[in-house]
């Protein structure tokens, strides 16, 4: 009788990083134990012993070894249940190293200029932050096109690693559309990248493990109102 | 059967850590490849028609394939070049080596460098933090002889190229004992392994001229 794998994901429900392993637990059809990390509240111990260079989520824990970092934990993912479901990476050195340079493009430079253009209250930084936010997205629709191949996915026909990587990002930017009642993601600058972001959230797997853009959109508020009731208490 | 033709170009700078540990994993592996020196802060045309995103060294060329970013190339050259591999086998393994990878290129690099140089709260409290991080690197090295075990890895050679052989000539030129034996008794028994290995030996960049240019960016960071 084959022993049950003790496989543990340390969360929060909205982070567009902890969605990203769920993803690819899914894909494998690896059942899992999910820990949902207290938002508001302290760090827990296992969270603590698990993470303790950086004390963050998401955290997977493989039979009481832990595995840090998004991007890391889907790779971890994919080599270690190589023969379930599909491979999450390219198979060829080159499209790997393509699929993680974009990857590593969103998180290092896309991202957090998107994150400083929300936070941000200079109306310069967060002009300049835009710009860069609407260039990385020109950059994407480019580096889609020429990947996919005319396929749906970075990955092709199935969901890949990149693919993972950007589409994390979907629910959040659809639900900061919805608060700022601006569009992100243009039809007329970046049409392919629309079009592959609702393949993306209507696919089977996906449905089922990202959190509704409504209830992120909520909780959005609801920081902001901390924010600035924290502001103004200062 | 007649071999491939294969044509590797590496766009590189002699003081950079990340280009760097790309030529210790290419001559560890025995690859032959043609070095073409970036005369930085001028950047070639070439560099800019190669790495139009981020203009910035390492590139690997491989034939007709263009690669930037030191840990995605390292990867890239162990998957083509199977001999001598430099990443675990194991997916565990693998992914602490990408971890601490990640984490010697941005805590330890930011600490053990802007933050040192810029000591705003101090030097002692920035020297303080940075050794904090090295300590995590101490544990994890103890009683082996490099951090891929009996030969060198991947993290040897970010860790190396990163720390004794950039961030130490800084420390240096500010006079700080940042890794002092008794502290870090495993991290400098691993710098003298690493000396004995001729593929990275080959690549470390002259001391003085280190030393002098870590010292002048710090001094120009200072500045302003």
């Amino acid at each position: 009788m084959e022993e049950r794998e003790e496989v543990k994901l340390l969360g929060v429900w909205y982070s567009p990083y902890a969605i990203r392993p769920k993803i690819a637990l899914h894909l494998k059809s690896v059942e899992y134990d999910y820990v949902e990390e207290d938002l508001f509240g302290s760090k827990s111990e296992l969270l603590l012993k698990s993470n303790p260079v950086h004390k963050k989520v998401p955290v997977l824990i493989h039979n009481s070894k832990p595995v840090c970092e998004s991007l890391n934990i889907v790779e971890y993912i994919d080599e270690t249940w190589n023969s379930s479901g599909q491979s999450i990476l390219p198979s060829h050195p080159h499209d790997r190293a393509l699929a993680r340079f974009w990857s590593a493009f969103v998180d290092n430079k896309w991202f957090p200029a998107l994150k400083l253009a929300t936070i941000t209250k200079s109306e310069d930084a967060k002009a300049k932050s835009m710009e860069e936010v609407e260039e990385g997205l020109l950059q994407l629709e480019d580096a889609f096109v020429s990947i996919s191949k005319g396929k749906s996915f970075f990955g092709g026909e199935a969901i890949g690693f990149m693919d993972i990587c950007l589409g994390s990002f979907l629910v959040l930017l659809k639900a900061m559309e919805e608060l700022k009642g601006e569009k992100l993601l243009d039809e007329s600058k970046t049409p392919s990248l629309c079009q592959w972001g609702g393949e993306f959230l209507s696919d089977e797997t996906v449905k089922n493990v990202v959190p509704e853009i409504k209830k992120v959109a909520e909780f959005l508020r609801e920081l902001e109102v901390r924010a600035q009731s924290a502001a103004s208490r200062s | 059967m007649a071999e491939k033709e294969e044509c590797v170009k590496l766009l590189g700078f002699w003081g950079s850590p990340f280009s760097r540990r790309v030529e210790m994993a290419l001559k560890l592996k025995g690859v032959p490849y043609e070095y073409l020196e970036e005369d930085l802060p001028n950047k070639t045309s070439l560099l800019l028609e190669l790495n139009p995103l981020h203009k910035k060294v390492p590139v690997l060329v491989h034939n007709d394939k263009v690669l930037p970013e030191s840990h995605l190339i390292l990867e890239y050259i162990d998957q083509t070049w199977k001999n001598n591999p430099i990443l675990p086998h194991d997916p565990y393994e693998k992914a602490m080596a990408r971890f601490w990878a990640k984490f010697i290129d941005e805590q330890i690099l930011s600490l053990g460098f802007r933050s040192l140089v810029e000591a705003e709260k101090g030097r002692e409290v920035a020297i303080e933090e940075t050794q904090e991080m090295l300590m995590f690197l101490e544990k994890e090295v103890i009683g082996q002889d490099f951090f891929g075990g009996k030969t060198i890895g991947f993290l040897d050679m970010v860790a190396g190229s990163m720390i004794p052989f950039c961030l130490a000539r800084l420390w240096e030129g500010l006079g700080i004992d940042m890794i002092p034996e008794e502290t870090f008794p495993e991290l400098n028994r691993w710098i003298k392994n690493l000396k004995q290995v001729e593929a990275v030996r080959e690549c470390i960049p002259p001391r003085d001229k280190q030393v002098e240019r870590m010292t002048k960016i710090a001094e120009k960071i200072m500045s302003t």
